[in-house]
């Protein structure tokens, strides 16, 4: 599968999600936004920069855990946890920032 | 990833027999695992030229191994009784979900090739041939399946669909139609060491992250130590445990466990999972190979003993076929079982007095307690029959004031799948999932309605994804779904015992 955006093709596989991690761009993540949905906040643009920091460094999207501490940290204790962040993304933190920040969707048993 | 449209289930006045309504999930099929991931687990990467002559070849070939395959394909006499147990079946509607119409879609074609009657009168006995369409109702159905034995237990003669099950999708997977979901998990645990793929550092920092939560909360110094050599336990639990709410609550319950009583253990980032998604596709080398990984990791780790934390599939695997696929565990400490199930753990310690536990900690808590499928109906736990039911209750009980069973047809042996197991547990079957889970639903909302329960209890990282996925289509919360250990690690006093 894949999308036009900007006279460009952007591949993804079967949900959606992009294919190449280096065609993210900040354009990218607001189609695949608005695909979701989902209005980008400045404070939705702080999940999603820091899922791609600390993919960058471990390959993998932070644990559930490690996210609402980074969150806490940035936005204020009362951000840092699961509830505030499903209310940034409904369809989970994990699944949904995921794909809006250009990463492979996490999966197991989850 | 946004939701899907689709309606969910009304609750039933009285839980009665669903009007047929055929065809209605003849649409659900999940994703097809593309070439790379197939290729990986040494599939074909494609659909077969052959595939009508390699998949009857290698239903003969499963028939020779497995005596009790060819017994169910036989014994069956359309009686009825397994019908309307299935939670597919209740929520679906669809007659294809009904346990003996599942096992006809490969009885049709087992009566066709190996048994004379269909050899000769294929019409008269129901034998088919395995033409396209029927091929395409195996991925439909066999994918509507999640193994959980409950038909089993009202077959007169204990016919397992489960069973039937992994055996169609061993023989897909070997002509190359392999489901995208469980496949890619496959390919994961070899490669990285656990199902959701998080490498030995993101395991580390995440570790990290965990015991500076637990001092916060606590101003006790919890350890959660990973590749620790000479420990004495080696955990192994479903990656979830690590990754996801609530999962992680119950390893924080696990690590104050093991804190409390002395024990000194370790975490290991070559067997990071439980899980064993091998026995999901009935494919017994990916079965070996991931339980190999935690022999490997014991060895090299020289622990004394092995504690499988919260995962039904995990601890079936574990319990009733580690020794033939990993064994002999001479190794290990005899006076513990091989494998040892971490709520067994909990349970002697409290027994034996060695936890101080506050009950009142859980009183904001009104608990039930769901029994999870291969749990319940394919291990055991503790010394004596049904242990795998009294355990986790005994443990609730003593953390907690509020505890009150769900409907008597609905837990223990006759407990309903959450809907989300046997390898189903993806985005891309959410109508099937959250259709499939009404009758754990409705049974909840009676004891909703009479008790106030407000937290359902499971020791499953499946269950506990799945509910908190479907619990919202129904009404419910998110959050009233957790672990036995989460209930643990609320009521445990850590520091000095008095
Ligand atoms: S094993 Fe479970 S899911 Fe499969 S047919 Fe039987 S009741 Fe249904
Ligand atoms: S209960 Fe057993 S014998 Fe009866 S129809 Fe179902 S599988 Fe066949």
């Amino acid at each position: 599968m894949s999308f036009e955006l900007n006279g460009r093709t952007y591949d993804t596989d079967e949900e959606g999600y992009l294919t190449n991690l280096a065609d993210w761009n900040e354009d990218v993540a607001g189609y695949l936004a608005r695909e979701e949905k989902v209005d980008m906040t400045e404070s939705h643009w702080e999940v999603v920069n820091f899922l791609r920091e600390y993919y960058n460094e471990f390959q993998i999207a932070p644990a559930i855990r490690v996210l609402t501490k980074a969150i806490g940290k940035k936005l204020g204790p009362d951000k840092g946890n699961s509830k505030y962040l499903y209310e940034l993304f409904p369809y989970g933190p994990a699944k949904q920032a995921c794909k809006i920040a250009g990463l492979p969707k996490p999966t197991g048993c989850i | 990833m946004a939701a899907p449209t689709f309606e969910t289930p009304k609750f039933r006045d009285i839980p009665i027999v669903p009007v047929l309504m055929p065809q209605a999930m003849a649409a659900s099929r999940p994703f097809v695992a593309a070439a790379p991931i197939q290729q990986a687990l040494g599939f074909p990467g494609e659909l077969v030229p052959d595939w009508e002559q390699k998949a009857i070849a290698k239903l003969g070939e499963l028939l020779g191994k497995y005596r009790s395959l060819r017994v169910y394909l036989d014994a069956c006499v359309h009686c009825g009784a397994c019908t309307d147990k299935c939670h597919y079946f209740i929520g679906t509607q669809d007659p294809k979900n009904m346990p003996v119409a599942r096992q006809d879609l490969l009885r049709s074609v087992y009566r066709r090739h190996f048994t004379v009657a269909g050899k000769l009168f294929p019409k008269l006995v129901g034998a088919r041939d395995l033409t396209k369409e029927l091929l395409d109702d195996w991925y439909t159905y066999f994918n509507q399946c999640s193994e959980c034995r409950r038909c089993s237990v009202f077959c007169p003669y204990g016919i397992d669909t489960a069973e039937i099950t992994m055996a169609a999708k061993e023989i897909m997977n070997s002509i190359g139609l392999g489901q995208k979901y469980t496949n890619e998990i496959l390919g994961k645990v070899h490669r990285i060491g656990n199902n959701l793929g998080l490498p030995g550092p993101a395991l580390e920092d995440t570790l990290l992250g965990l015991e500076e939560d637990i001092a916060a909360d606590t101003g006790v110094e919890v350890k959660l130590p990973l590749d620790a050599k000479g420990a004495e336990v080696l955990l192994v639990t479903p990656s979830a445990d690590f990754f996801s709410e609530p999962h992680v609550e119950s390893l924080i319950g696990y690590a104050k466990v093991f804190h409390q009583a002395g024990i000194s253990w370790t975490l290991s980032s070559h067997a990071s999972e439980a899980g064993n998604f091998g026995m999901f596709v009935g494919n017994y080398e990916q079965m070996k190979k991931i339980s190999l990984r935690v022999r490997q990791a014991a060895l090299e780790l020289g622990v004394k003993r092995i504690v499988v934390g919260e995962c039904g599939h995990a601890w079936r695997v574990a319990y009733s076929f580690w020794n033939t696929l990993a064994g002999p565990w001479d190794f290990l400490d005899s006076r513990y079982p091989a494998p040892q199930h971490i709520c067994e753990v909990t349970h002697d310690l409290i027994q034996r007095g060695a936890l101080t536990l506050d009950k009142e900690a859980n009183d904001h808590r009104i608990i039930t307690f769901h029994d999870s499928c291969n749990v319940a109906r394919a291990s055991r736990m503790g010394g004596t029959p049904g242990g795998q039911f009294t355990i986790p209750r005994e443990i609730i009980k003593s953390v907690a004031n509020h505890f009150h069973d769900m409907h008597p047809d609905t837990i223990g042996e006759k407990t309903f799948c959450c809907g989300g197991g046997g390898g189903l547990l993806t985005d891309d079957l959410m109508e099937l999932r959250v259709k499939g889970a009404l009758p754990r639903m409705e049974a909840l909302k009676q004891v909703v309605d009479e008790h106030k329960v407000n937290f359902m209890a499971t020791i499953c990282a499946i269950c506990k994804a799945q509910f908190s996925k479907v619990l919202p289509y129904y009404g419910f919360d998110m959050s009233m779904v957790g672990g036995v250990h989460q209930l643990v690690s609320t009521a445990i006093r850590l520091g000095a015992k008095e």
